[in-house]
């Protein structure tokens, strides 16, 4: 109707989209969120994926480094859960393995799924695991026992800062959310 | 200027409203409206306040004796949500309401018919969320916060009805919102420019801007607690590749600009105050205006601080612990502004200028608390204790509140047409200064010496503490009831008839409509010079 009106609406129309446009934002803020981290690996997220190791990678024999591994269950979460090693000293570019032992001490048939966190965050981006039961959820048939191999190598680019750091893996119990089959046990 | 006022005469003649509760349901004048977002807001305020009596009392003594802890944590949660956003900004936008149009010479707001809308939906809201409490398993338990996994894996079933109620406290502030923007944009008076707007006008204007970014993105918060919750999503959940902390990231961006929205218009309010009742111009008015402006913008940049325990790197922690500090700059600024309105005034100590005075002093304190829990190093031990606690209240209740108070004394005779009683408002001011500086100022004590916040008992040292805290805060509710008193007593017509002047010092609009304010102002438009 009036002009008055008519410059009222335009004006709601341009409000009412930046209120959309701002729903939008808080939703974008998560992956810019994710890729932030990825890039600077500020919140201590490893790889998801199998790096690969190159053989011919130039092991630093004049830095050690000292990896320390712990293990944490979700509350709720039955399993027995620990790092067969609590630390171990590595050479930038050495290969390591490591192994995690788990048991399923209840009557019901469970899947598990590890999520690791470096502490401090920057020294995740130069972890580099080419073998990892965190890649898989991974199942456990009621009292049965298991072994998971984790295998490593650090960076040799890895800031000379950091001298110690931590690897920790939070397990967590999927079961009903999972689409895994339950053949091990 | 008496031309204006005979068009106001001729107004009142033709108010033409439905009698008893349609009114009030179907009413689009800014001034029922703001009026039924005052009251709502009162009611809200002794809501919560009522909460934090059990508060108190269950922490009166150390031990477990009142209440379970369950229940100690719904209080503290559901005490936090209601005066954030049932008390301090609904009583905001009913200031709004009321004073904008008559401030910048309008006949009324811009959207009158989504003004109704914006506040009925406002107590809906807040019986769904209060119903919570009541049904099995109590109501929300995680904290105003609402961190994840708090409420998501480990809340309980009424979590759906908070995020509901949380949506609806969230479409009616940004529908309030786009309504203060455009009236201002689009209805002020001939020759009211930009600056020449009053500062509560502009200090509105800006916390409307920042309710309509962030609104949005705690809209975003809780749609994905729900989704998390209900629906098998994982943005916070680690073991499906989310992140909790991202949580906490989401949240304070939109929760560092929050509290300024709660604190811009209590600015704005102020700096009406000191310059009437020091009966000079406002210092420095234009760097009112920048400085709120800057206080806005920054509060973009400083989310962080709320996180500096989250093991952030350490560049971040100096870049949020630098930009946070930088805040107080702005601040300082308009500190500063009504110190040197008050300089060589003739000062007099009439109700809103008590209030405002003690606004200042004490919100400065809260100010100071805030740049120390803005060192890094030193919050670490401050965090999530009782330090916390007495810094947001000393800016949010000695600040945000006492200037609603303020408001409210200052304002009440415009809107009712009688002065309010002045014994009991020498009462309710006295007894709520002593009494709050009873009720938070020890808090700093217990807080630095540890005792953590949000727990429903505590070691043995801090009892004597705590026992002056929790009297402090029964004497600050009960002294609540005597400025309830007050107003009932006001707008049941019983006192003294104000002038329209009302305060002699003071100027601007709506000191040029009679009082009380008829229901029809401004419909000519006034000349600003
Ligand atoms: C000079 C200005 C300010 C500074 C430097 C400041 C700084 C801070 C910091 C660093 C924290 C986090 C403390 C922690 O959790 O360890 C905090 C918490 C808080 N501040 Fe401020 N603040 C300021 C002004 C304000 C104002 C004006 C308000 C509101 C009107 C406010 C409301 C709050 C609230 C509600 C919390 C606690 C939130 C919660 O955890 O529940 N602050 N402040
Ligand atoms: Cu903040």
């Amino acid at each position: 109707m009036t002009e008055q009106s008519q410059s009222n609406n335009r004006m709601v129309i341009k409000l009412v989209a930046i209120v959309i446009g701002m729903f939008g934002f808080g939703f974008a803020l998560v992956p810019l969120y994710d890729v932030f981290c990825d890039i600077t690996g500020i919140n201590g997220k490893t790889n998801p994926y199998a790096a690969t190791y190159d053989v011919n990678t130039d092991v630093d024999t004049s830095r050690e480094i000292t990896v320390e591994f712990i293990t944490r269950n979700q509350s709720g979460m039955p399993w027995d859960f620990e790092a067969r090693t609590h630390r171990i000293k590595v050479h930038p570019g050495e290969l390591k393995t490591v192994e995690f032992y788990v048991r399923n001490p209840t009557g019901r048939d469970i899947i598990g799924q590890a999520i690791p966190s470096v502490s401090p965050g920057t020294a995740a981006l130069y972890l580099n695991k080419t073998e990892c039961f965190c890649f898989e959820q991974q199942p456990l048939k009621a009292g049965a026992e298991a072994l998971m191999p984790m295998q490593f190598y650090v960076d040799p680019q890895l800031p000379e800062d950091i001298k110690v750091f931590t690897l920790s893996y939070t397990l967590y119990d999927v079961t009903g959310t999972s689409t895994v089959a339950m053949n091990r046990g | 200027m008496s031309s204006v006022a005979d068009d106001l005469h001729h107004d009142e003649h033709h108010d033409h409203k439905p009698a008893g509760i349609m009114r009030w349901l179907l009413t689009t004048n800014h001034k029922d409206i703001g009026t039924l977002y005052l009251w709502f807001a009162f009611i809200m305020f002794l809501v919560g306040g009522a909460m934090a009596m059990v508060i108190r009392a269950e922490l009166f003594q150390p031990g477990l004796q009142i209440v379970e802890p369950n229940f100690f944590n719904q209080m503290t949660t559901v005490h936090g949500l209601i005066m954030v956003f049932g008390a301090v900004m609904p009583a905001f936008t009913g200031l709004a309401n009321w004073m904008v149009p008559l401030m910048i010479g309008a006949p009324d707001m811009a959207l009158p018919r989504m003004n109704n809308w914006s506040f009925w939906i406002l107590p809906g809201a807040f019986l769904i969320l209060l119903a919570s409490l009541f049904l099995e398993g109590g109501g929300p338990n995680f904290g105003w916060t609402f961190y994840a996994p708090l409420s998501t894996t480990y809340s309980n079933d009424s979590t759906a009805l908070f995020v509901f109620s949380v949506h609806i406290m969230g479409i009616s502030s940004i529908m309030g919102a786009i309504n203060v923007i455009v009236t201002i944009f689009n209805m002020r008076a001939p020759g009211m420019t930009w600056m020449k707007m009053p500062m509560f006008v502009w200090t509105w204007l800006i916390t409307a801007f920042l309710l309509i970014a962030v609104m949005p993105v705690l809209a975003g918060a809780v749609t994905m607690v729900l989704t998390d919750k209900y629906f098998g999503t994982s943005f916070f959940d680690a073991a499906g590749g989310g992140d909790p902390v991202l949580f906490q990231h989401i949240f304070w961006f939109f929760g560092h600009p929050e509290v300024y929205i709660m604190i811009l218009p209590a600015f704005g309010i102020i700096s009406h105050i000191v310059p009437t009742f020091s009966r000079k111009k406002l210092f420095g008015y234009s760097s009112m205006v920048y400085a709120t402006a800057s206080i806005a913008l920054l509060s973009f940049i400083v989310w962080a601080h709320h996180m500096f325990t989250t093991g952030m790197p350490l560049f971040a922690e100096m870049f949020f612990m630098f930009a946070t500090m930088l805040i107080s700059v702005p601040t300082g600024v308009k500190v500063f502004n009504w110190v040197a309105t008050m300089w060589r005034g003739s000062i007099s100590y009439e109700m809103p200028m008590m209030f405002a005075l003690a606004f200042i002093v004490l919100f400065t304190i809260g100010g100071f608390s805030g740049l120390m829990l803005a060192i890094t190093p030193v919050d670490f031990q401050y965090h999530d204790t009782y330090f916390v606690v007495a810094h947001f209240h000393y800016v949010l209740v000695t600040g945000a509140v006492f200037s609603i108070m303020a408001a409210v004394y200052y304002w009440l005779p415009k809107w009712c047409g009688k002065m309010y009683d002045q014994t009991l408002a020498q009462w309710h001011f006295w007894c709520s200064l002593i009494s709050v500086n009873l009720l938070f100022f020890p808090m700093h004590f217990v807080g630095l010496a540890g005792m953590p916040r949000r727990i429903p008992d505590y070691a043995l040292q801090f009892a004597d503490f705590n026992k002056w805290i929790s009297i402090g805060g029964f004497a600050f509710g009960l002294s609540q009831l005597i400025f309830l008193a007050l107003i009932i007593k006001a707008s049941r017509k019983i006192g003294e008839p104000a002038t329209a002047q009302v305060w002699d010092g003071a100027e601007g609009l709506e000191w040029e409509v009679p009082s009380p304010a008829p229901y029809h102002t401004f419909e000519t438009p006034p000349e600003v010079k």
